[in-house]
């Protein structure tokens, strides 16, 4: 077990394509680091980085205490789990766990025990005689992990692990890889581009976008205080929505606009945080006309477009309203619940506290 | 095929039947050809049923060849054969397998430009080098000698290249969850990439080792030493060697046996092939 060090991270691959730039993180031992971000944005590279299997251009990684720039996968005493699972198919479930040991010239007793001990926690013991293609998909994922667990290495390195099961499978087995990580207490590093993986599993969580660390922090941070409009953008399902606040101001779809921090010209609101009953006290509110009822089993999602505007805004709401498509809605937002952004930068402006007094801008 | 149509099958039969029989005839005619007496063929009428030399015949072959003629007694040839075939046949596969892993799986400055190289060399048949090679082999020393056979045929372009196109469809996060397990390149050469092309290897080792045990033109030239004739160059001795006419019976005696270490090849090999087909799963 060990703590990872970044700083300062680069790769730039031939050809000049700069794939990570400037990325420089502490992983504290035994923490699980989620790397979130669209397709693209460099978090397998960094994975890979880590892992040894891409070259690092500029820059220092840290396992542990040593600098491992140079060492290779074998050598960096971390172990890996394929999107694909990379299970060796010509070799039966027993060997594909033990053939790590044995490179290592792990004495055959050791590796007979790590073995059956890591396959009776991912429950894969009855399948130890076979070979990977008589596995089901979740199965071969269990394999997958086993290979990284009898190992005991100072770090999980998870390559978007879930990817290729299906949706119920997926939940299942991001619950284990949760427990198992926290058991084990193995510093984790995770790459996914699932939002919902990324905020179930991570203690902490980095968005990546172009290279770049958008944000880092645990997942609650990352949700109620997106510190760009990217990750605003990226991160919740459905998707935030943006009001630029020109608009706002000028096509009087809202009334009771909160004092925003300077520099604010766009505000965001989570299709969650719209009610369609007046909160308590504060806030403001926002109206239009429903344009779509989309019931969702447990709650459904209305689409409304504000006055003035034909871009629908998404309101998420408890249950099915009784209302009918056409008619007008006023919704309420918290004061709190506001997230201002300046559109240049992309960045957030500040937070808004939740006072009892909402003052008027206009 | 959907429709089952009587007359449209039996159309497709007779076909069939047609031609594994202009196929199957000469092979027929050859066996027959070998247990009738040496008079037979004299007549200029070929027999199409067995005659009752069978046993005399092949006895001759094998254990006293022609030497009158200069033929020595078949084992030996086909021995030498055997040598000569499987040494092609292995080294092949070596050399093939090793450089289509350099190719695919290293970099290393000029890789394509030597990959084209390899690929060029396809183009050109073994007729084509075969007075420089002579030439080279016959200044190492190696004429009559089973290196001189069989070096000069092992280099083998068209292997290198289906094996890189094998190796090229192997997942890389093999090559890449090996590397984490700590194999080196030759630990994952040997334990993964090896063991996933044997329906390759299989596959190839019978199309190599016909191709050597066929070699006709290359024996014939580096070898006058009978100890290291090879049964293929062996056959048309017999049948030009000496003055007399040529002996028929004995001729088609050590063509069929000839033919027969292929067929236990391609026999066996088969087994492994289905086998490997079943069991392995890229």
């Amino acid at each position: 077990m060990a703590s990872i060090q970044m700083d300062n991270l680069h790769k730039v691959y031939a050809g000049g394509v700069q794939a990570v730039t400037g990325i420089s993180l502490d992983i504290k031992d035994g923490e699980m680091i989620v790397l979130v971000g669209p397709s693209g944005c460099g978090k397998s590279t960094l994975l890979r980085m880590v892992a040894g299997l891409e070259t690092i251009s500029s820059g220092t990684l840290r396992i542990g205490d040593r600098v491992v720039n140079d060492l290779e996968p074998a050598d960096r005493d971390i172990a890996m789990v394929f999107q694909n699972y990379a299970l060796y198919p010509h070799m039966t479930v027993y060997n594909n766990l033990a053939y790590g040991l044995k490179n290592r010239k792990f004495p055959k007793d050791e590796i007979d025990r790590r073995v059956r001990e890591a396959a009776i926690m991912l429950e894969i013991d009855k399948f130890l005689d076979r070979k990977p293609r008589q596995l089901s998909g979740g199965q071969r994922q269990r394999v997958a992990m086993g290979r990284a667990l009898v190992r005991e290495p100072a770090a999980f390195l998870f390559d978007e692990p879930l990817s290729n099961l299906d949706a119920k499978l997926r939940v299942q087995m991001r619950v284990e890889i949760k427990q198992l990580q926290r058991r084990l207490g193995t510093t984790s590093l995770y790459v996914t581009h699932d939002q919902l993986e990324a905020l179930t599993l991570a203690d902490r969580l980095v968005v990546l976008n172009g290279g770049v660390i958008e944000q880092v922090g645990t997942p609650m941070e990352v949700y109620n205080a997106p510190a760009s409009l990217f990750v605003a953008g990226f991160i919740g399902s459905p998707a935030m929505n943006m009001l630029p606040l020109d608009y706002l101001k000028n096509s009087g779809a809202a009334s009771g606009l909160p004092e925003l921090p300077a520099g604010t010209d766009l505000i965001g609101i989570r299709p969650d945080e719209l009610t369609l009953a007046a909160p308590a006290s504060g806030g403001f509110s926002l109206s239009g006309r429903l344009m779509l009822l989309e019931p969702a089993g447990a709650e459904s999602h209305l689409y409304v477009n504000l006055a003035g505007s034909d871009q629908p805004i998404t309101v998420r709401v408890p249950g099915v309203p009784s209302m009918t498509e056409g008619q007008e809605v006023v919704m309420h937002v918290a004061r709190d619940a506001v997230h201002p952004y300046n559109q240049q930068s992309g960045r957030r402006t500040g937070n808004l506290k939740p006072a009892k007094a909402a003052q008027a801008v206009s | 095929m959907v429709e089952n149509n009587r007359w449209g099958n039996l159309f497709a039969h007779i076909v069939l039947i047609l031609g594994v029989a202009i196929v199957v005839f000469p092979v027929y005619v050859a066996v027959i050809a070998s247990t009738h007496p040496s008079g037979t063929f004299l007549r200029g009428v070929m027999p199409l049923l067995p005659g009752p030399n069978a046993i005399e015949n092949y006895r001759t072959v094998i254990f006293e060849g022609r030497s009158r003629a200069g033929t020595p007694p078949i084992g030996g040839m086909l021995w030498n054969s055997f040598i000569m075939a499987m040494a092609i046949t292995i080294g092949k596969l070596s050399i093939s397998l090793l450089s289509a892993f350099a190719i695919v799986y290293f970099r290393f400055p000029f890789r394509i430009f030597f990959f084209w190289v390899i690929f060029l060399t396809l183009m050109l048949p073994v007729e084509v080098r075969i007075v420089p090679t002579f030439e080279v082999v016959a200044n190492l020393g190696m004429l009559n000698s089973f290196a001189g056979l069989s070096i000069p045929l092992i280099a083998s372009a068209t292997a290198t290249f289906l094996f890189r196109q094998f190796f090229m469809t192997v997942p890389e996060e093999l090559m890449e969850a090996a590397r984490v397990d700590g194999a080196g390149p030759m630990k994952f050469f040997k334990d993964i990439l090896l063991p996933l092309s044997i329906t390759n290897i299989a596959a190839l080792f019978v199309i190599m080792f016909i191709y050597g045990w066929n070699q006709y033109l290359w024996p014939l030239l580096i070898t006058t030493d009978p100890e290291y004739y090879t049964i293929v160059m062996g056959i048309q001795r017999m049948v030009t060697g000496g003055d007399s006419e040529p002996l028929w019976h004995l001729v088609m005696a050590t063509v069929t046996l000839a033919a027969l270490p292929p067929i236990l090849v391609i026999l066996f090999m088969q087994r492994l092939f289905v086998k490997g087909l079943t069991e392995t799963e890229k």
